[in-house]
């Protein structure tokens, strides 16, 4: 079956710009694999990693709203890899949609044009989901994750607040587990998959953050998890941080998505080390 | 725990505050506890999320001593199982917000660890800087 080409715009982010760049590298190489064209977003900026909760600063928005407008003239869809990226990206689009009065403001202080309502920001699961399929990405599959016994880890930003993220249900997400079953894995579930990592905690309580971070791992462990998969590279840094000391046996590697697609599709310099020792077992 | 009631702080600026940075109608809270019940990080809470509303419906400035609003993580997972529709990591954001006003720093760029600084995603770096500093 020959696989329709798609094209999108693409926003990286800072994280997977510097510390996270096998994600980066993983998504482009497995969106190549399956046709899809992604043209990074020119001279794009940091979206500002958390969403702004008061609305009273329409300045806050200035970040995300540079990125959107940027995207805007090339007229594709915008995906995004990063979790935290898609959450603050998404939930501005929406927000600057139906506050216009809002947006107008704004784009009275940014010079690079006009947040125009133009753009759909989706994440790469989504249009695999959605524009690719289960089927055809079951279909590129070369080396099936046979008898891998992955826990999809959703966490929170990438599913809530549903109504907004239009991407899964938060209490019963399946795409994590619908791609997993596609590559040949079969995946569990377990208690924790769609509970907080401990998010930026990490720098302003690092102790609850590894708390936390822990706990999410013992629940994947617990359900007979092998691995665990994410779709956020501040997720995959606090799991495998609240894991350090641990004696060997009770450490559970973390690899993204993009890398277990990798890893089925015959891409092994993109299957990221952790999930390469996984299979190789 | 001993909560002083006054008909002052009912009515005072400290709830009209809250709820214009919040944009949350705090009396929509009916205090059924669901979000405390799910939130992943009352362990580390010296007042409970439900706790927090309450008090900020009575008005009672306490709130902003408690620990409880800097360990929110605006996970939403309270804010995607509330019947009554309330925002309440709109409402810690708010208290963190006027807490910060009054010049109570949490998170120093100088302070934050060098090796932690050195490996951490920068996402985490700026997420929590813009959250905690002043």
């Amino acid at each position: 079956m020959t696989l329709t080409p798609r094209a999108y715009s693409y926003f990286p982010g800072c994280t997977l710009a510097t510390t996270a760049v096998d994600y980066d590298a993983s998504g482009r190489a497995v969106a190549a694999a399956l046709n899809l064209d992604l043209h990074e977003v020119p001279d794009w900026n940091c979206c500002g990693a958390s969403f702004p909760l008061s609305a009273e600063n329409v300045m806050s928005f200035i970040a995300p709203a540079r990125v959107l407008i940027a995207a805007q003239h090339a007229g594709q869809d915008l995906a995004t890899l990063c979790a935290v990226c898609f959450h603050v990206l998404k939930r501005s689009d929406s927000y600057l949609r139906k506050h216009p009065e809002a947006a107008d403001r704004l784009n009275a202080f940014v010079t690079e044009g006009d947040y125009a309502a133009r753009v759909k920001v989706r994440h790469l699961l989504g249009v695999l989901r959605d524009d690719v399929g289960w089927e055809a990405v079951r279909e590129r599959v070369v080396a099936p994750l046979q008898g891998l016994r992955p826990a999809p880890y959703y966490g929170c930003l990438l599913l809530r607040p549903q109504a907004e993220m239009e991407l899964d249900d938060p209490e019963a997400p399946s795409l994590l587990h619908d791609l997993l079953h596609a590559l040949g894995a079969d995946p569990v579930g377990f208690p924790r998959q769609a509970e907080c990592c401990g998010s930026t905690l990490l720098v302003s309580a690092p102790e609850a953050n590894q708390r936390l971070s822990a706990a999410v791992i013992d629940s994947a462990r617990s359900a007979g998890a092998a691995i665990v998969i994410t779709a956020c590279p501040l997720c995959k840094f606090n799991l495998e941080r609240a894991q350090e000391g641990r004696p060997q046996a009770e450490q559970l590697p973390v690899a993204y998505f993009t890398q277990a697609m990798a890893a089925a599709f015959g891409l092994p310099e993109h299957a990221g080390p952790a999930f390469r020792r996984e299979v190789a077992a | 725990m001993r909560v002083v009631l006054n008909p002052e702080a009912l009515h005072g600026a400290f709830i009209r505050e809250i709820e214009a940075i919040s944009e949350q109608n705090l009396l929509a809270c009916n205090q059924c506890g669901r979000c405390s019940a799910g939130c992943p990080l009352v362990e580390e809470m010296d007042l409970l999320p439900n706790q927090i509303i309450r008090l900020a419906q009575l008005g009672l400035e306490t709130v902003i001593d408690s620990q409880t609003p800097w360990m929110c993580a605006s996970c939403l997972m309270c804010q995607s199982r509330c019947p009554k529709g309330v925002d309440l990591p709109r409402v810690m954001e708010a208290v963190r917000q006027i807490a910060l006003r009054r010049g109570d720093s949490r998170v120093l760029a100088g302070r934050i660890d060098g090796s932690l600084l050195a490996s951490a995603p920068q996402m985490a770096v700026i997420g929590a800087l813009r959250r905690g500093e002043k």
